[in-house]
């Protein structure tokens, strides 16, 4: 395939005289550098990260509550030493929220302290083409990402708490890196900012948005990640307690539950487990603390239940 | 490379998964970019652009499987290479890499065993791969997508044996630690099934080629298959999808509730923003919205049949019941019982579908569908609560056994309700045929949907707030 760079492209595009380094040489040295900030990823988090990268692109990260999405994005900003903007989506978020604002308040004092006995219609023009410069531009996080000069992650934290038309609004930053205000014309990227979108799924994203986007989906880890998760972030925990608690966490996620418990709700127990000194745990252990694992009182019976269960003769 | 890639997407397309030319683009470039020895790493980087849902990725793992196998020149071709020599070398006998001819079924199930064990991989799939040369019999040519040599090869792997001694050699005894290994064990069977799967895969692969063994494999995806002929891992599958989607549904409809009409202007917040821009009232403000919420009447065929379909809607409705001011559901054979305080105080509607199936008074004579006898009992003794902001929807084939259509009494509660839909669990083409006498009903129905999967069921349910 005859193709340029992706990056050289875009940067080209941008008007920048040369696309800005890369942040990563490989996947493997992505996870040895988000693993030096304490986030465990694994292959396909490795690899997402790394493309979206190499290929300029936007990942979108989509998984259950509490398995670590927006702790990714804050993890590869620390790794690439990256200044962390975000982005906190909810339903009513509006351009003037998300991309930027006219400060009429200041705007309206301008015009009135203008008012001079004079008047007249050359004071009118200056005056229209001083209220829409951008001293009176307030800006939001994304068009502060995009206006930084230092290197930036952009994380645009459960996207899908949007609707769906105030998706349009992220569509051409997310694929032209550039933001048009009418009254200014277009301001372009600065730099290639990182950008990671989270999402709960609990709708579906428009084909548009995911088709600029890489996909991630982040599940629960398996019990050896989980384990060394534990190990990476709860201080004092013993190997052998953390292996035991990532287990029973997975065989709680093999319960039909409402809410299967999350990577952070396991790093609540363990840290439990930790301030009451257990090196151990057993079924009377477990139960008493599952109200940290577990945050429906159906399923905290479910679970006790199961765990009490003696096991089938001969198993 | 690229043409592989090309066919692989064609394939992705034909499973049904939508993959548009820039992300064709976006999977080409990416692989320029990762190291193509590392199967893995083509993986994720060809799931990260091509695959944008989360319930589309096993139709993809699958398909990668078959297309990235044993193919000269293929990512994949070395690493299965290096892994049978290491599963040789492991195995104890000379030539038993290759396919296992050189062990005995004792040292084979050994070697899984202890691969098992131990938690090794490459000894694993070795294992897996001599088993299959070994147990499955393959017959070149034959056109099938090899579950039936996975049933004979697992049968000749005694798994229930297999676990049992895994669970002997864990350590300790207290109930918990019990469990656990349990589950240990059973995921690590879980593993081995997988691995002969994905062994007799690469065997179909270099039998009959890529192309001809993906259609023979290609799936519906789970919002395609059709529920009334779903198999049982398929039923599975959608029981599965119903609660993420129940959730998305309810949030949907909540939302275009609030969003469809602005309130009347609320005067005195739009006073207190104009404070702020000097006496000026630069923006209106207004009173959110309270639109009524619509009442459900849910009368389900739970025959035979229709049984499945009748179960998923009933738990759909149920499980979204909050955006509706109140639902109440009946079910039918040839009687009717309303079943509304089944699902009362029950947490998980799939709890109250299964008491619905043993519990409820609905067979009257024979146990055979009768949609006239039915309709007249939920008219005699319900339509009085049937009002305005009543939506009736009736679920069924309509195949009334020959008995009388009682078309009328429908009539009656149509002139009562807002609206009565019929949804409609067959193809569009069988209507009206055989015993099928949906256009009788149809004529006083506000609209009658063919309702055969997850999707169109989606679809419906959604444009009912």
């Amino acid at each position: 395939m005859s193709s340029l760079d992706p990056r050289e492209e875009l940067a080209s595009r941008l008007g920048l005289p040369a696309a800005p380094p890369v942040h990563f040489s490989s996947p493997s040295d992505v996870r040895e550098r988000l693993a030096a900030h304490d986030y465990l990823s694994d292959d396909a988090i490795a690899s997402t990260t790394f493309l979206s990268d190499r290929l300029a692109k936007p990942v979108l990260i989509e998984g259950p509550a509490g398995t670590g999405k927006t702790a990714l994005a804050r993890a590869v900003a620390e790794a690439t030493d990256s200044r962390l903007v975000r982005l906190q989506c909810y339903e009513g978020l509006d351009e003037s929220k998300a991309l930027y604002e006219w400060n009429y308040r200041k705007q309206l004092l301008r015009i009135q302290a203008g008012r001079s006995d004079q008047g007249g219609a050359e004071e009118w023009e200056r005056l229209e083409e001083d209220i829409f410069a951008g001293e009176f531009l307030l800006t939001r996080p994304l068009l502060e990402a995009i206006t930084a000069d230092e290197p930036v992650v952009l994380l645009i934290d459960e996207v899908d708490r949007v609707e769906l038309e105030t998706e349009a609004l992220l569509l051409e930053i997310l694929s032209e890196y550039q933001v048009s205000i009418p009254e200014l014309g277009t301001v372009r990227a600065r730099q290639i900012p990182l950008v990671f979108l989270t999402s709960n799924s609990t709708r579906e994203l428009s084909e548009a948005l995911k088709r600029r986007c890489l996909y991630l989906y982040l599940g629960y880890p398996d019990v050896a990640r989980e384990r060394d998760i534990i190990l990476a972030r709860v201080p004092g925990v013993r190997a052998a307690l953390a292996q035991q608690i990532a287990e029973v966490v997975r065989s709680l996620r093999g319960l039909d539950l409402k809410k299967a418990p999350s990577v952070s709700e396991t790093l609540d127990w363990a840290r439990t487990l930790v301030v009451l000194g257990r090196d151990e745990i057993g079924v009377d252990e477990t139960v008493d603390t599952l109200a940290v694992l577990l945050k429906y009182q159906s399923d905290i019976e479910r679970a006790a239940a199961a765990l009490r269960e003696r096991p089938p003769a001969g198993a | 490379m690229l043409d592989l890639l090309a066919g692989f997407i064609g394939e992705l397309r034909a499973i049904g998964l939508p993959v548009s030319l820039t992300e064709h683009m976006d999977a080409a470039r990416a692989l320029e970019l990762v190291d193509l020895g590392d199967r893995s790493q083509v993986r994720d980087s060809l799931a990260a652009t091509l695959v944008k849902r989360s319930d589309h990725l096993p139709a993809f793992l699958q398909a990668f499987d078959v297309y990235f196998a044993m193919r000269p020149g293929a990512p994949a071709a070395a690493e299965p290479e290096g892994a049978t020599a290491a599963g040789g070398d492991d195995g104890g006998g000379a030539g038993a890499g290759g396919g296992g001819e050189g062990l005995s079924a004792e040292e084979l199930s050994d070697l899984i065993y202890r691969a098992l064990r131990d938690d090794n991989g490459v000894q694993l799939r070795a294992g897996a791969r001599a088993a299959v040369a070994r147990y499955a019999g393959m017959e070149p040519g034959r056109p099938v997508g090899g579950t039936y040599y996975l049933y004979r090869t697992l049968r000749y792997l005694e798994l229930e044996a297999l676990e049992r001694r895994l669970l002997d050699g864990a350590p300790g005894t207290g109930g918990l630690q019990q469990r656990l290994a349990r589950d240990d064990a059973h995921g690590r069977i879980e593993r081995l099934k997988s691995e002969v799967e994905r062994a007799i895969r690469e065997h179909l692969v270099e039998d009959r080629g890529a192309e001809a063994l993906a259609r023979s494999l290609r799936r519906p995806l789970p919002e395609d298959v059709d529920v009334m002929h779903a198999n049982r891992d398929e039923l599975a599958a959608l029981e599965r999808a119903l609660r993420p989607l129940s959730r998305k549904l309810a949030t949907r409809l909540a939302r275009r509730r609030r969003r469809r009409r602005r309130g009347p202007v609320d005067l005195r917040a739009t006073v207190r923003q104009s404070l702020s821009t000097g006496g000026v009232p630069l923006e209106l403000r207004f009173r959110p919205p309270r639109p009524a919420k619509p009442e459900i009447f849910v009368v389900a065929d739970v025959s035979g049949s229709v049984a499945s379909f009748a179960r998923f809607t009933l738990h759909l409705v149920h499980a979204i019941s909050s955006q509706f001011s109140r639902v109440r559901s009946f079910v039918f054979v040839d009687g009717l019982d309303e079943v509304t305080s089944y699902f009362e105080g029950v947490d998980d509607p799939a709890e109250a579908v299964r008491r619905i199936n043993a519990e409820a008074d609905v067979v009257a004579f024979d146990g055979h569908s009768d949609y006239g006898h039915a309709l007249s009992v939920f008219r005699d003794r319900y339509a009085d609560q049937v009002t305005r902001r009543t939506t009736v929807l009736i679920l069924g084939d309509a195949r009334n056994n020959y008995h009388l259509a009682r078309a009328d009494v429908l009539a009656d509660v149509r002139a009562r309700a807002r609206h009565v839909y019929w949804l409609n669990p067959e193809p569009r083409s069988y209507w009206n045929s055989g015993d099928s006498i949906i256009e009788q009903y149809a004529r006083h129905c506000d609209g009658v949907v063919e309702c055969r999967t997850l999707r169109q069921l989606e679809a419906f349910v959604g444009d009912l707030g």
